[in-house]
């Protein structure tokens, strides 16, 4: 049984830059909670089973250090809200408390 | 001397040695270096330096939605290079992991890292120190990551975060091969603390200057080096809290920063107060350091596995293959160079300064002799190179070139005066030594029929004199002699001419 409280739930969701309602805490908590006490049961599995995060056996799959095209630059900022000389354009970096 | 902990003013650091009197100070240093590879870590967008901003980026790098990353070879073959440069184990298997944290420079908002499962892991440098000993900085592992891209903030005054109004990104570092470097904690240095932390950042620039995988120039930032220092009580071995200092850019700085920090750190202990866990910022122009901005805890990153990529399992020959093109470390070239040149300690440090190590080398390799190389390139070389107003490297003459010299000195084609003659004509574009040899008809008259040829009618012309010279006089042979050196234009061995006049006359 795991124990997601709505102050994890404000402490994730200002990880992910998210504003959370005083609604949203609760229904989160109670959502997120859910979500981990299912995936726990991965903790019943033996611990001599190794971890698997690929489920395709492959490895070493490595690129030859070669030039690729690189998107032209008004394509790359064609998706951004804002851009100006050639950068992308952000507010103030996140209402840093500085 | 005060110290004082007042929130948001800067205690007055203690010296070191006060430091040390009451604290053993503890470092550890996180380098992450740039690799130099053609192109990034998981695209295959060139990895170059001062580009136009966003003009090397894809979808990859931009963390665009369903972009897949693939991991560059030749950056896997470099990071185990490193590692084993460092003395480090190779992992059997290691993988990457997603290390999460929101911030613009980072577009996917995770960057790709190793976590539990380091490529290489387990070393150690030696580190040559000013007083001549060693000291041996243990490594706890080495990892393959990216780089993020660069802000550039707006509209504050200082160009920092602080009062900026907006932000503007420009991806091209975005995702540039990182190795991040990280040592075990560096106990028992004491005073020498900073000295150490100095020695083994030049240590380790130099071992990577010599893989030939990094620039690793620190004021470009393809090495940048995070310092971590505490102090704890003396006769205590528990760590004291930690501080990490980024933003240090040069050797120098390195130094400076522990050196400020441990001050610092005693201040605020010795007045009752507690260090806080912080990142720190470390300002070149006053040398102090300043909080930076709060980061996330370490659980907070939610580190997992990559999906995206299967694990990498590097094979023993590929290890034993990389292995067997390690140089030797550039201390123990120089150790060795000096005693296989019978150089005394200031020689060798005049070739280092003079930047004539490296072409001395290259020119004995080409053949010549040690001394006769060293002697060109810190004399007759180094002149030319001042006067020019060059470095002695940017001489317009090939160490190739110099050993040829060197070659036709020791073979007799040319005297030392005839060979500086023909460096000239190197130097001033006339090609390789033997086309100035030709081209200024400098070499040696060595041919014996031709020389013969000339005694004899030097004789000839003077036969008052040839006739002292058979009477036994042979000191007359010199009026002959410069006869002879006269038609050769001095470029007959003058010893020579003085033998054949006297065989002539016999």
């Amino acid at each position: 049984m795991s124990d997601i409280t709505r102050d994890d739930v404000a402490h994730l969701a200002r990880l992910a830059r998210l504003a959370v309602t005083d609604d949203e805490l609760d229904t989160f908590s109670r959502q997120i909670d859910a979500i981990v006490d299912t995936v726990s049961a991965v903790g019943d599995i033996p611990d001599d089973v190794p971890p698997t995060a690929q489920v395709v056996p492959q490895t070493n799959v490595l690129r030859p250090d070669a030039t690729e095209p690189s998107l032209p630059r008004e394509a790359a900022l064609a998706g951004a809200p804002a851009a100006e000389e050639g950068r992308f354009r952000v507010p103030r970096i996140l209402g840093e408390e500085l | 001397m005060t110290a004082v902990s007042m929130p948001g003013v800067e205690s007055a650091p203690y010296t070191v040695e006060e430091v040390c009197e009451q604290f053993d100070p503890v470092m550890g240093l996180e380098v992450h270096v740039e690799l130099n590879t053609t192109t990034k870590m998981f695209c295959g967008c060139a990895n170059a330096f001062g580009a136009e901003p966003n003009t090397n980026v894809c979808p990859v790098c931009l963390g665009l939605p369903g972009a897949l990353p693939r991991v560059n070879g030749a950056a896997v073959a470099s990071a185990i290079t490193i590692g084993l440069a460092l003395n480090c184990q190779v992992r059997e298997r290691s993988g990457f992991a997603r290390k999460n944290y929101f911030y613009p420079d980072m577009p996917k908002n995770f960057q790709i890292s190793q976590y539990e499962d380091p490529i290489v892991f387990d070393g150690y440098l030696d580190v040559p120190l000013d007083d001549g000993t060693t000291w041996r900085v243990e490594i706890e592992r080495a990892h393959m990551e990216e780089d993020t891209g660069k802000s550039l903030h707006v509209g504050g005054a200082t160009g920092r975060i602080h009062g900026a109004d907006y932000s503007l990104l420009d991806y091209n570092r975005s995702g540039v091969p990182l190795i991040e470097i990280v040592t075990r904690p560096i106990v028992g240095a004491g005073v020498r603390a900073p000295e150490v932390a100095r020695a083994y950042v030049t240590a380790l620039r130099d071992v990577l200057r010599g893989l030939g995988v990094s620039d690793v120039r620190m004021d470009q930032g393809s090495m940048r080096c995070d310092a971590n220092v505490s102090l704890m009580p003396k006769g205590t071995s528990a760590f004291g809290t930690r501080t990490e200092t980024k933003n240090v850019n040069s050797l120098r700085s390195v130094e400076r920063a522990v050196r400020y920090e441990m001050g610092r750190h005693a201040g605020v202990l010795l007045s009752g107060g507690t260090i806080r866990q912080e990142t720190r910022h470390f300002d070149e122009q006053s040398g102090t350091t300043s909080p930076g901005r709060p980061k996330e805890t370490f659980a907070d990153y939610r580190f997992f596995p990559e999906p995206d990529l299967p694990p990498l399992e590097p094979s023993a020959d590929w290890v034993e293959t990389l292995r067997a093109r390690l140089p030797e470390r550039p201390w123990e070239r120089r150790a060795r160079i000096q005693t296989e040149w019978g150089l005394s300690d200031e020689e060798l440090r005049d070739l280092v300064n003079a930047d004539a190590l490296d072409l001395v080398a290259d020119t004995v390799d080409a053949g010549a002799p040690p001394e006769a190389a060293r002697s060109w390139w810190v004399s007759y070389l180094a002149q030319q190179a001042n006067t020019a107003g060059v470095a002695l490297p940017a001489l317009a003459i090939t160490p190739a070139q110099v050993a040829r010299v060197v070659a036709l000195v020791a073979e007799g084609t040319l005297t030392n005066k005839l060979a500086r003659q023909v460096v000239d004509g190197v130097l001033a574009g006339e090609g390789e030594p033997d086309e100035v040899v030709a081209g200024r008809g400098l070499a040696v008259v060595s041919d014996e029929s031709a020389l013969t040829a000339a005694v004899d009618e030097a004789l000839a012309a003077q036969p008052a004199v040839a006739e002292k010279i058979r009477a036994g006089k042979t000191k007359a042979a010199g009026a002959i002699v410069g006869a002879v050196m006269k038609a050769t234009r001095g470029q007959a061995d003058a010893a020579r001419v003085q033998e054949l006049v006297l065989e002539r006359c016999r």
